[in-house]
């Protein structure tokens, strides 16, 4: 719901990720991060929720 | 509407002189026209405060607590409609008061109308309202209009299908007709049916003009933590100003602290000072409650709310 409501608010799906990882898989932890840097890197700098002190 | 008011201050005196319960809380007249405001009356002198009317918008669940009560064996009464007799439920459930401490005087509503919409009717000050029946007499210095109740409704009471409280001790009418939608959430679809840059563009321009003066927050029956994210200073969760990305956060996390718990009462927009729909948040949670667990809130002393409880049929594949 939490990502639901992220996504209805116009913050793009694929920056938002939900996994179960124990810490006994060390390999499927390696796997998620490259996944979601892989998804990440094609949406490009995130400018929704970034804070601009020069404003 | 008015017709029940009797009825309520007659339960409401027998209750005092029989000793059941300490306090009554319910609606009073404000200083000022469509402003009625809470009040706990604990006097059989002051009974002829309570008032029940179309502008009784805000939530008195908000006003009980476990604080509110002398004593273990205290007891309250609360004028409740649908959705305040919802919060009570939600505070039971979640533990917050027991069911043995609260008296629900049962009020079935037809809905409370939208003050903005009434007073943008009018260019000066309203002096005067009353209805009767379904229609409302309005008047300022400069006009006097007739309107039907129906026509200024709050938006969340024409989509609301719990108009009667789902528990009470003492209903003060008969129960009023409850309705079905074919469509309960067109308003999140619409904004759904939009692309992302522009949902986040309406979702800032639904912000832009926050003070951050918590009325919302304040007027909400969810929100008793003693201390809120956004007050906390060590760490500090949020920024206080009216930095947009600030206030962009904090409003999603009101909400989302509000998640499968909100009964889409109100009284955050009646509240809030800006006339901002800080529904527009909720009503996306109600509709994921609804959707994806079959809950509403409030409704049920027995079952335990969605994120509360595991359950194996939980969706889940979101998780990846
Ligand atoms: S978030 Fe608003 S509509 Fe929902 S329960 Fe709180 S005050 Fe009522
Ligand atoms: S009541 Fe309105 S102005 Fe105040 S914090 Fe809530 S949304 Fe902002």
């Amino acid at each position: 719901m939490m990502g639901n409501l992220l996504e209805h608010m116009g913050v793009d799906r694929d920056r938002i990720h939900f996994s179960w990882i124990s810490s006994a898989e060390a390999t499927k932890f390696v796997d998620v991060v490259k996944e979601i840097s892989d998804k990440v890197r094609a949406l490009g700098p995130n400018k929704k929720f970034v804070k601009d002190y020069n404003k | 509407m008015d017709t029940c008011i009797e009825k309520i201050r007659a339960i409401g005196a027998d209750l005092l002189a029989k000793g059941e319960v300490e306090i009554i809380i319910g609606f009073s007249d404000g200083s000022i026209p469509m402003a009625a405001r809470p009040v706990a009356v604990s006097s059989r002198d002051d009974m002829e405060k309570l008032v029940f009317n179309s502008t009784c918008g805000l939530n008195l669940a908000n006003y009980v607590s476990k604080n509110s009560l002398s004593g273990k064996g205290a007891k309250i009464a609360v004028v409740a409609k649908g959705c305040d007799a919802r919060n009570l439920v939600t505070h039971m459930v979640e533990n917050q008061i027991s069911r043995d401490q609260i008296y629900i005087i049962g009020v079935p509503c037809t809905g409370m109308v939208d003050k903005r919409k009434i007073a943008s009717m009018f260019e000066d000050e309203i002096t005067k309202f009353a209805e009767e029946g379904d229609t409302l007499i309005i008047e300022s210095a400069l006009k006097k209009l007739t309107v039907k109740k129906t026509d200024v409704l709050r938006h969340n009471c024409q989509v609301c299908t719990h108009p009667n409280p789902p528990v009470f001790d003492v209903m003060a009418a008969e129960p009023v007709a409850e309705q079905t939608l074919d469509q309960p959430f067109a308003d999140v679809d619409n904004i759904a049916a939009m692309d992302p840059e522009a949902r986040w563009a309406y979702f800032q321009e639904l912000t832009q003009n926050c003070i951050r003066c918590y009325a919302c927050r304040n007027a909400c029956p969810l929100c008793y933590c003693p201390t809120c994210f956004v007050d906390e200073s060590s760490p500090q969760w949020v920024g206080k100003g009216q930095n947009q990305t600030d206030v962009t956060t904090f409003h999603f996390l009101r909400a989302f602290h509000c998640a499968g718990r909100c009964t889409d009462c109100g009284a955050c927009v009646e509240a809030c000072p800006m006339g901002i729909n800080v529904r527009e948040f909720t009503r996306k949670l109600n509709k994921d409650a609804l959707e994806l667990f079959g809950w509403e809130a409030g409704l049920d002393l027995e079952k335990r709310p969605p994120l509360d409880v595991y359950s194996p049929d939980d969706p889940n594949d979101f998780i990846k």
